[in-house]
């Protein structure tokens, strides 16, 4: 059993498989249980969208402020930023202060846009 | 496929459908946010195959950017929409069928095509996790294309800001 769980490139994902085969098991468990195990009496006020206790302000699908969208914009931006520093903080050793250096200028050249979206006031929230 | 054990054969079919299978969940929902969930389900079974095939780095990005990203995109974009309560105008008999069997054949027969002439078995044997690869790569061979990048992404920054403020100031002087 081990050696066939270990000839494959899958092999170091193993814990990780493991893991999500849990968090999914115990998901399903918890919704199967209360399922089956939870009375059911309906009335309006169950069924209706319960919003932290508090009495809900219009519905679900309202507009959304554009602000929400440029944060996400941004932060998928800075996402694919971390794209290329995780194959960098594994080799970056190997290069020295070079290695060092060349993310420097990388991140240097994206923080001149960070500047520009601080200064235009785009992660402000007023 | 690398590697012929029994543990790969399940992780590939799992992943396979995983990947494949939400496809239908997509078509048939009928709310988009709905069909957005079925889409990140569908995403992490190709970050799966990715892994699959030795290609690591693939995969973490598919999990980091199209699933972390993306779709949190695609959520936000329906969260800016109005919801249409209006009725989709429903078109009655073949006006719908008849190209969409068209559509379906010709795509189909392309896909085919493409599957039959590939040589499947020449698929990238990876021995060594890529990420440290693509990391001396980028960091030596490539460090011009590298330093450009973040030259894209400042574009790409500056020109989100500066569309995504400018309207805003519009709609405030309209106020």
């Amino acid at each position: 059993m081990e050696a066939i769980l270990l000839e494959s490139v899958l092999a170091p994902y193993l814990p990780a498989f493991l893991y999500f085969a849990v968090v999914a098991a115990t998901a399903a468990g918890f919704l199967i249980a209360s399922r089956l195990l939870g009375p059911r009496r309906r009335d309006p006020l169950k069924l209706s969208t319960y919003e932290c206790g508090v009495p809900l302000l219009g519905g679900t699908r309202d507009r959304f402020s554009v602000k929400f969208y440029l944060v996400a914009i941004l932060f998928v931006l800075f996402d694919i930023e971390t794209v290329f520093l995780i194959p960098w903080a594994v080799e970056f050793r190997q290069f020295g202060w070079l290695g060092i250096l060349e993310m420097f200028i990388f991140l240097g050249i994206l923080i001149i846009g960070l500047v520009y979206a601080f200064k235009r006031g785009a992660l402000k929230w007023d | 496929m690398t590697g012929s054990g029994i543990f790969n054969q399940v992780m590939f079919w799992l992943f396979a459908v995983m990947a494949v299978a939400p496809g239908f969940g997509i078509l048939l929902a009928k709310d988009i946010v709905r069909q957005a969930f079925w889409l990140l389900l569908s995403l992490v079974g190709f970050a799966g195959l990715y892994l699959h095939l030795g290609a690591d780095f693939l995969g973490f990005i598919q999990v980091l950017v199209y699933i972390g990203g993306i779709l949190i995109l695609f959520l936000f974009g329906v969260m800016l929409t109005y919801r249409m309560d209006v009725p989709l105008k429903e078109v009655k008999g073949w006006g719908l069928v008849f190209p969409g069997i068209i559509a379906g054949i010709l795509t189909a027969s392309a896909l085919l095509y493409v599957a039959s002439r590939t040589p499947w078995n020449a698929a990238a044997k990876a021995t060594a996790p890529t990420v440290s690869a693509v990391g001396s790569r980028v960091m030596s061979t490539f460090i011009l294309p590298f330093e450009v990048i973040s030259m894209v992404l400042l574009v790409a920054l500056i020109g989100a800001t500066y569309i995504a403020r400018r309207k805003e100031d519009k709609g405030r002087s309209e106020e």
